[in-house]
């Protein structure tokens, strides 16, 4: 099962997106810094959308249809999220003149936190997988 | 001396509290009192009462100067040297306090207005004589001297300076005005009270003198309403000061009065000369002079703060002791006298006024006894000012809340309009706070009683916002310059008077309440040159002050100001005609654009292709250079685009003659913005400043083009209107990198047609510029318009700017910011990035509490705006307002700030409409009047259900929603552009509330009968003042006219029988037919009435930035309609009357 390797990477990428976001709220010392490390996070966000999609289309290659079943909701929900961006002629999905708004900030943090948890759930739902797949073959 | 009080004034009132309480009772207190500080003290308070008895004549003449120029924002000149008699000297202190002093003043005015029309001068007169030693040969003396010193005021210490050496009283030539009050008294001691506290003494003596006048005649409740009154009324704040003036020339004597006169010409000293000054003991005239000249060349009033470094002499400390010791520990308010401070001015504390209300009245009758004893006179004072604050705090509560919470029945009621403009609500503090306070203009907050808790804000069914004008233009503002800038260790919060301190070393952060230590250099006060007074710095003496910043405060050193215009020169443009009346405007104004030797300006032009002009000093004639590779713009030489104003002034001349005439046979009618823009971006990113964008068209080529996407038939729509937002990003990129580099994009938009400002917007929304739209401009078919744009233009090119500048809002723990509304970029959470800053940009903040408040009585919000000025200065402007928390929902309705919050909301309709739809903002404002009147009501038991009830204090929200819904920016069913739309929505975003206000609610004024009755004086003019119309139909009446103030344009609707003689003699036409269609100016015409309407107008026009274009509309006139449209109480096709609009909340509410 290697699809449990790359869940990792994507745990990852989407790790890093909420805590940085958290640490533009208590903006205290470096702020050039971090506003750096939040652009570069926030760009992050197509690259989950990819891998998740293609956790997606591999799931369905695998004919894991229980797995698939579970993405779904999620793959619809980041469909939706990146149709009804804010305009913008490059890719992305936050407006760095909107995001700042207590309401989209604290609304884009709540998704990163269930995201996280979502990721974290599935990811040890794959390795009970993988690990079942190794014992019983 | 008195008059520079602006700072003095607090601490007398403060320490008078105090002193009441304690001290009254014991007398033993005073005798604590060093004989020093008696001296001291005392002649400054015996003065000021014997100002008050000899007053009342002044004073009166004085009044109605002082209150037009206070209504008015008239700034009288304040180098008025000699004495020119009371209405100069009334008018110089007026804009004095106008300025800087307005909002904390407030409170003094009340004290004033009833020393005045009371016996209470007389009284006061004999009190002073017997006390004092004062020759009543002095009394005589004070017409003169105190008049002179008020024209001198604008500062006040200058003139004790020079009045000093006059006398010959060496010591204290230094110190200021107080010093000169106090010599006469006891040359020896010298008296630190310096500067401040003399102008803050009297004020405040006087201000106890009436009130105990008062009191002792036993009519208390008289002086409660006054103090309500004065409160809300702004022209009384004047008069405090002219007595103060008065103050002074008892110190100085007779003689004196010639003295003081020159003196009054140096408002501010500067730092060096006051090395000199002090120690020398005469100085003479034309030195004092001459220091004044230099200071005041600085930037203004402010600077005199600095100078006077002083000797130690006066220690603050022992009086307050003395006063410590009193028993009312309350009361005391740390900026205001150095006695009140021991006491800790910290938050509990703060509030006596409103909690002590009780106690005072009992204790007056102890007070009258006291009069006559000249040592109890200290403590009496003190006693008394604690009473009237107690009693303002008394007044408050058991008057002016249940005035704010009166019930009106909004059905029945149909004439709520107050008569003249409506007042901000005074925030329920105690006096002393009150005065301290920041003036509403630039700093208010939508609730002046801030809710516990975000449930009980949720209750209240309110928004909780601030509506800022930081940069607004003063005559008169604090400069301090100092090598550090005190402010809070944690939340580097600047230090301000609403800050405690806990002792002589020691201040607690109001915001965070971390204790912070007083810096060594903080503990000596440049305006008295007294050592241990921190809290009698300028710093903690005002809530709006600016500093000169370090180079800690910079990140690169300070750029010179750029500026770059981008001028379409398609077809289009050319045919309208625009270049003419820019290029002239630029030509009139070329040397009053803001900036400093290094001043840099450049143009570029662009139809399909971008012409850019080499203007190096030493060619001949400006060159012009073609890019026409617009999809990969450069630059085509590197120097020499933007050139040294000074240094190539004729070549820009000589351009600027040309420009006009040089496209004028184009056939381009291609319009390249986008490739032009980063052309001037490329060009400004080095230095940063301000690139002005005239366009005409859309934008048809190159990157950012933009199709149109307003469908015609659509303008009318009830349902959807789409296109609010941006069709592309270019525009906002754009304005991000060139936030990035700290340029501002300033659009003017002059077109016929559809041109998508939805887009093109976005270049100055997130850079911090500023828009102008000019829909259907022609130079020669649309004079009006014609002149709207030279008008603003003149305006825009001569204001002041400040470039590379952050803004930062900080406030007491527990409360947070949610959402700004305005022109900037966020950086973060509380910072705003500003490219430019202008005097005309207002903002507005959508605060929220996180944590509870319940363990602070005060919350504070503090804004700083860091920046570059024009002339290469970092300097931080900060304002910093005070306000009450209160835990009942009755208290929060009562502390409602109706404009504001309408314009709070007006801000948030915008952003609702942009992301989600016009009817869901529509929606949302109504279900704003229907869920916080239904709350209100729900409170309010008693009240029957069936009828439509509403606070007082939210008496107009229904009219103002309902105007705002009829408002070009929200309104369905009238056919309105969307260039329109939009541009309503960009003002409301960016307007300061005055503005804005006015663009909601326009004010209509009956102008054919204009009568002498309550008029105002202004420099001279008689200004009549009409009451306030509807705007309603009903009140237009076919033999009226009516001027309709909409802030940008006046409307002068004239009725079809309009008197003959009105419109001969205002209009210069024969009869009603004869009036022409278009007609924009009135003209001067030797009558009674054209001299009044003018003056009227003239006046309505002054208290503005933007001079308004005037219309003069007939009744069969097309034009009608844009006036017709303003009459918001009236039904349309499409919309509610006032009435059916009411009935409609009230069924919502039933339901």
């Amino acid at each position: 099962m290697l699809y449990t390797i790359i869940a990792f990477d994507e745990l990852k990428t989407d790790y890093k997106n909420p805590i940085d976001q958290c640490n533009t709220l208590n903006p205290t010392v470096e702020k050039v810094k971090k506003i750096k490390r939040v652009k570069i996070a926030l760009k992050l966000v197509l690259p989950e959308y990819l891998i998740h999609a293609f956790f997606c289309v591999m799931f369905l290659c695998a004919a894991e249809w229980l797995t698939l079943g579970l993405n779904m909701p999620l793959l619809a929900y980041h469909i939706w999220r990146y149709m009804s961006r804010p305009v913008m002629s490059g890719p992305g999905l936050y407006d760095p003149t909107t995001i700042m708004n207590a309401d989209i900030l604290a609304y884009c943090q709540k998704e990163g936190w269930c995201k996280l948890a979502f990721y974290l759930l599935s990811f040890f739902y794959y390795l009970y997988g993988m690990i079942y797949v190794l014992v019983s073959s | 001396m008195q008059l520079p009080s602006g700072y003095g004034s607090h601490p007398p009132n403060y320490s008078a509290p105090s002193g009441h309480y304690s001290q009254v009772p014991n007398k033993a207190a005073a005798s604590h009192l060093d004989n020093q500080y008696r001296a001291s003290y005392y002649p400054t308070y015996y003065s000021a009462p014997a100002q008050n008895v000899m007053t009342p004549p002044v004073g009166t003449s004085v009044l109605n100067t002082q209150e037009s120029q206070q209504l008015y924002n008239k700034t009288p000149p304040h180098t008025g040297g000699s004495a020119e008699g009371p209405i100069q000297g009334a008018i110089s202190s007026a804009s004095y306090l106008h300025t800087s002093a307005q909002q904390s003043y407030s409170a003094f005015g009340n004290h004033y207005s009833t020393s005045v029309s009371s016996s209470v001068a007389s009284q006061g007169f004999p009190l002073n004589s017997d006390h004092y030693t004062m020759p009543v040969v002095s009394s005589a003396v004070y017409p003169n001297v105190s008049y002179s010193a008020a024209a001198g005021s604008v500062y006040g210490q200058a003139f004790t300076s020079q009045s000093l050496p006059a006398v010959g009283q060496f010591k204290e030539t230094n110190t200021f005005s107080s010093q000169s009050t106090s010599v006469p008294h006891s040359l020896q001691q010298h008296v630190p009270v310096g500067y401040n506290t003399t102008l803050s003494t009297v004020s405040s003596a006087q201000s106890v003198q009436d009130n105990l006048c008062r009191n002792l005649a036993g009519s208390v409740a008289k002086v409660n309403n006054q103090i309500n009154a004065g409160g809300i009324d702004s022209s009384q704040p004047v008069h405090p000061v002219s007595q103060s003036v008065l103050f002074t020339k008892p110190g100085a004597g007779t003689a004196v009065s010639s003295a003081v006169i020159s003196s009054v010409r140096t408002p501010a000293p500067s730092l060096s000369s006051q090395p000199r000054s002090s120690p020398s003991v005469t100085q003479s005239p034309e030195l004092a002079l001459q220091e004044a000249i230099d200071s005041s060349s600085t930037t203004s009033s402010a600077s005199p703060v600095l100078n006077n470094y002083d000797a130690l002499e006066g220690g603050g400390y022992p009086e307050a002791r003395s006063v410590t010791s009193s028993p009312v520990p309350a009361p005391s308010v740390p900026q205001t006298s150095k006695a009140s401070k021991p006491f800790g001015y910290g938050y509990p504390t703060l509030q006596p006024g409103y909690q002590n209300a009780a106690p005072p009245t009992p204790v007056q009758p102890s007070n009258s006894g006291h009069h006559p004893g000249f040592q109890h006179y200290p403590q009496q004072y003190p006693g008394v000012n604690q009473l009237s604050s107690s009693l303002g705090g008394l007044s408050l509560q058991h008057s002016q809340q249940p005035e704010s919470l009166r019930p009106v029945n909004l059905t029945q009621d149909r004439n709520i309009l107050p008569v003249s403009s409506v007042p901000a609500p005074v925030p329920n503090l105690n006096s002393d706070l009150r005065k301290l306070n920041c003036s509403p203009d630039s700093f208010r907050c939508t609730l002046t009683n801030i809710p516990q808790t975000q449930a009980l804000l949720n209750k209240a069914k309110l928004p909780l916002g601030l509506l800022l004008h930081p940069f607004r233009d003063l005559t008169q503002l604090p400069v301090i310059t100092s090598s550090t800038i005190v402010r809070c260790r944690s939340c580097r919060t600047y230090i301000n008077p609403f800050v405690s301190f806990i002792d002589q070393r020691r201040w607690k952060c109001n915001l965070c309440y971390r204790v912070n230590d007083v810096p060594e250099e903080f503990m000596y006060n440049p305006l008295t040159r007294s050592y241990g007074e921190p809290h009698k710095r300028p710093e903690v003496q005002n809530s709006t002050v600016e500093f000169i910043a370090s180079s800690d405060y910079m990140l690169r050193p300070p750029q010179p100001a750029v500026y770059l215009f981008v001028l379409d020169v398609s077809h289009n443009a050319v045919e309208a005609g625009y270049l003419t009346i820019v290029c002239q405007s630029l030509l009139e104004n070329l040397d009053k654009l803001p900036g400093d030797s290094r001043t840099r300006i450049g143009f570029i032009t662009f139809d399909s292709t971008v012409q850019f002009y080499n203007l190096q000093e030493g060619l001949s004639q400006p060159q012009m250079l073609i890019v026409s590779d617009i999809d990969d713009i450069f630059l085509p030489t590197p120097d020499s685009l933007l050139v040294n104003l000074h240094e190539s002034k004729e070549l820009i001349k000589d351009l600027l003659n040309a420009l006009p005439n040089m496209f004028t046979n184009t056939r381009e009618t291609h319009s390249a913005l986008g490739p032009a823009l980063q052309a001037a971006f490329k060009l400004m990113s080095p230095t940063g400043g301000r690139i002005s964008v005239f366009q005409t068209q859309l934008p048809s080529l190159g990157a950012g083009l933009l199709h149109s996407r307003e469908d015609p038939n659509q303008r009318s729509s009830t349902k959807v209107v789409q296109h609010l937002g941006p069709a592309t990003d270019f525009y906002k990129k754009l304005a991000l990198d060139c936030s990035g580099q700290q340029t501002a994009v300033d659009l003017f938009l002059l077109s016929s047609q559809y041109s998508d400002l939805a887009s093109l917007a976005c270049m100055s929304k997130y850079s911090a510029g500023c828009i102008y739209y000019y829909p259907s401009f022609h130079r020669s078919h649309n004079p009006a318009q014609a002149e709207k744009l030279q008008k603003d233009l003149k305006r825009y090119l001569t204001r002041k700017i400040g470039f590379e500048a952050v803004m930062r809002i900080r406030c007491t723990k527990g409360l947070s910011i949610h959402t700004f509304h305005g022109n900037f970029f966020v950086r973060s959470t509380d910072l705003l990035s500003l490219a430019n800053v202008n005097p005309d940009a207002g903002f507005a903040v959508q605060m929220s509490i996180e944590e509870s408040l319940t363990d602070t009585s005060l919350v504070c919000f503090q804004t700083a705006l860091l920046y570059t000025s024009s002339k290469g200065e970092r300097r931080i402007r900060v304002h910093t307002l005070c306000l009450p928390v209160v835990s009942s929902l009755a208290d929060v309705y009562a502390g409602a700030d109706v404009q504001a919050v309408v314009c709070l909301l007006a801000n948030m309709a915008v952003d609702r409409s942009v992301s989600s739809s016009l009817s869901d903002a529509r929606d949302a404002l109504v279900n704003a009047v229907v869920d916080s009147l239904a709350a209100y009501m729900s409170t309010a038991s008693n009240l029957q259900q069936s009828m439509l009830i509403a606070p007082n204090s939210l008496k107009l929200f229904p009219l103002y929603i309902l105007a705002l819904l009829k408002q070009k920016a929200f309104r369905t069913g009238m056919s309105t552009r969307l260039d329109d739309r939009v541009y309503a929505m960009c003002q409301m975003k960016s307007q300061p509330l005055v503005h804005l206000m006015k663009m909601i609610h326009p004010n209509l004024y009956r102008i054919d009968k204009l009568i002498d009755e309550s008029t105002i004086h202004v420099n001279d003019r008689v200004v009549p003042q009409p009451p306030l119309q509807k705007l309603s139909a009903e009140k237009l009446t076919r033999e009226g006219a009516f001027l309709m103030d909409c802030g940008s344009i006046f409307y002068i609707w004239i009725g079809k029988n309009c008197d003959n003689n009105f419109i001969k003699d205002v209009l210069g036409y024969p009869n009603y037919a004869s009036v022409p269609q278009k007609m924009t100016q009135l003209p001067e015409v030797d009558a009674l009435s054209s001299e009044r309407t003018r003056s009227f107008i003239s006046w309505l026009r002054d208290s503005r930035p933007l001079s308004p274009v005037l219309q003069v509309i007939k009744d069969e006139n097309p034009a009608k309609t844009d006036f017709f449209q303003h009459l918001i109480e009236d039904r349309t096709e499409a919309a509610f009357s006032y009435y059916e609009f009411l009935l409609n909340i009230q069924q919502q509410i039933c339901k």
